[in-house]
């Protein structure tokens, strides 16, 4: 509130303070946010089942990456499960087979697929909307094909058994508890390296791209580079999300590279709320709760997830956080 | 005018054409813009005013013809990197970016010099520096008391304000304006029109504007097309009492 009151004070000196506070007011926000969030997630543990958050906090962080893409690009993607699981496939076979550590496994998982991401957007970035979204689909199909048939993925099998490991060789991550610090860490680390992306000049290329990209090129922006570095960011952050759950679960498998994943996370971040920075982690907390607690019983998951989806749409389009957001008192800028 | 030296010529078309599917939009046309000049493009609707407009600024790519900016061709060039020439557009809907604060929009022009654009590790604090130039900028079209409010709250005639103050942020040689006055107001239109002559001091105008009264007294030269080709150019006094003028356009009831 005080941002916006004193954004009305006329510019000279006193508009540049202006703007700083508009940014300091946000950022007590997004540090409170934050604080509660760590406390929430570092407690977790001893209340709720490990392997459980786990998960979520894999698909939050693979639901923020999609979401850097989205809401702060403008661009859908219906291919990510290539990178999530893709990379899954990469982390389980240089622990498995080449015995590699976790961290090296999760690297190698992030640059393949951040490689991987360099293709698909090479290829698709000058098409828009519903073109950009089919050559996408098209290439993770692709990807799905190459999962299925190359022989080091094990086709149905998957690759089993993954050893956890030692994290830098000190940190047994057999420990549910070790694991699951390890992959908060994680989330943490990916989610700061979005933010970061979101407030950096970068970034403010990228959101008038989004706004309007016209005007973009005609301000002198050759905006297929600034989509493209877009799109290999996130599909680089979605890879290490797919490559730390293949640690988690000790398994890469083919759902992970299905169109369906790629669905999902398309879902998990309407849900939550596009273009908010914790929107999607909202969405994917929801979705893999109802997957986890619908499967015990004799509910059918697709159809109730279906279900709020359309109550969603129809009745908050912004998605949960996006909706509180719009109805907190307004700030400047 | 033909005695006229070359560098005094500042952007000009050779026999540009574009056909779409067999119909030719805009048919030879010779067009010269001098270096200082407010230069108005005109003419009724359809008459291809907005497709060498965007020929010009090459958002879109003549079938045939030269487009040459202080003497090169550039004809081959691509939209964003004329913008780094010096050459910059605004558009006929208004060309703001509605989510992004008023100082943001302005701040994005005036960021890429800095090189940091491609820069996802830095800070937005970085750009903070460059609040001063904007604030300046934003004052010079009078919309500091919106400094920080969305462009998207702005009224119509704000956001064509905010729009030349963004454009100004490259300080560009040549401004190119497709419709700046239209959809406005009466208020407006006088405010705006004084701005265009204000900031057209020190550079070079080229504006489409579909009526021949509201650029009279603010172009120094006024090319009027009809189906495509030109049909009179010079200033407003012989161009206003060109007969075909007078039948094909002013009959139209504009004037």
């Amino acid at each position: 509130m005080t941002a916006h009151t004193s954004a009305k004070t006329p510019a000279g000196g006193s508009g540049r303070s202006s703007a700083a506070l508009t940014v300091r007011g946000s950022a007590t926000g997004t540090a409170l946010a934050a604080a509660g969030f760590l406390l929430v997630a570092g407690l977790a543990p001893y209340v709720l089942y490990p392997v459980f958050l786990m998960k979520v906090l894999c698909f939050a962080l693979f639901a923020c990456a999609f979401n850097l893409l989205i809401g702060y690009a403008g661009l859908l993607s219906f291919g990510h499960a290539a990178f999530f699981g893709g990379a899954a496939y990469i982390a389980a076979h240089t622990v498995k087979e080449w015995g590699w550590s976790p961290e090296l496994g999760l690297l190698a998982a992030t640059v393949v697929a951040a490689g991987l991401g360099l293709v698909f957007g090479l290829l698709a970035i000058r098409r828009q909307g519903i073109y950009f979204a089919m050559i996408t689909l098209a290439l993770s199909q692709m990807v799905f094909f190459l999962a299925l048939q190359l022989p080091f993925t094990h086709g149905e099998d998957g690759i089993q058994a993954v050893p956890r490991g030692l994290l830098f060789g000190l940190f047994d991550l057999s420990q549910p508890l070790t694991m699951y610090y390890t992959v908060l860490a994680i989330f943490v680390g990916g989610f700061a390296i979005i933010w970061r992306t979101v407030h950096s000049p970068f970034g403010q290329v990228l959101k008038a791209i989004r706004e309007n990209e016209p005007r973009a090129v005609s301000l002198g922006y050759r905006t297929e580079r600034y989509k493209l570095l877009a799109f290999v960011l996130s599909a680089s952050l979605a890879g290490l999300a797919g490559g730390t759950k293949a640690i988690v679960f000790q398994l890469a498998s083919l759902t992970d590279v299905t169109w369906q994943m790629s669905g999902e996370v398309v879902l998990m971040t309407l849900l939550g709320g596009m273009g908010t920075l914790f929107g999607p982690v909202v969405g994917a907390a929801l979705v893999v709760t109802l997957e986890s607690y619908l499967a015990a019983t004799s509910l059918p998951v697709p159809v109730v997830i279906g279900c709020i989806f359309v109550v969603c749409v129809l009745l908050f389009r912004r998605g949960i956080i996006g909706e509180l957001l719009a109805r907190m008192p307004k700030r400047g800028g | 005018m033909n005695a006229a030296p070359n560098d005094d010529i500042i952007l000009e078309a050779r026999g540009l054409t574009k056909e779409f599917k067999g119909f030719v939009a805009v048919k030879e046309v010779n067009l010269q813009v001098r270096r200082g000049t407010i230069h108005a493009l005109i003419g009724p609707n359809g008459a291809g005013k907005s497709t060498v407009f965007n020929l010009l600024t090459k958002f879109l790519t003549p079938t045939r013809g030269q487009i040459l900016y202080k003497g090169r061709d550039i004809t081959r060039t691509k939209p964003a990197d004329i913008a780094l020439m010096g050459l910059v557009r605004s558009f006929q809907i208004s060309a703001v970016f509605p989510h992004l604060s008023v100082l943001e929009n302005v701040r994005v022009a005036l960021q890429r010099p800095l090189g940091t654009s491609f820069h996802f590790w830095k800070s937005e604090a970085t750009l903070y520096d460059l609040h001063d130039r904007a604030l300046e900028l934003i004052e010079a079209v009078n919309l500091s008391p919106w400094a920080n409010h969305l462009a998207a709250e702005l009224p119509y005639g704000r956001k064509r304000a905010l729009e030349i103050a963004t454009t100004l942020a490259l300080d560009p040689e040549v401004m190119l304006l497709d419709e700046p006055l239209a959809g406005m107001g009466h208020e407006d239109i006088e405010g705006t029109a004084a701005l265009i002559k204000r900031v057209a001091a020190d550079r070079t105008v080229l504006m489409v504007e579909h009526n021949l009264s509201v650029v009279a007294h603010l172009s120094d030269t006024i090319t009027v097309l009809r189906r495509g080709e030109i049909l009179a150019e010079g200033p407003y006094e012989v161009v206003s009492k060109n007969a075909q003028v007078m039948e094909a356009y002013m009959g139209t009831g504009h004037a």
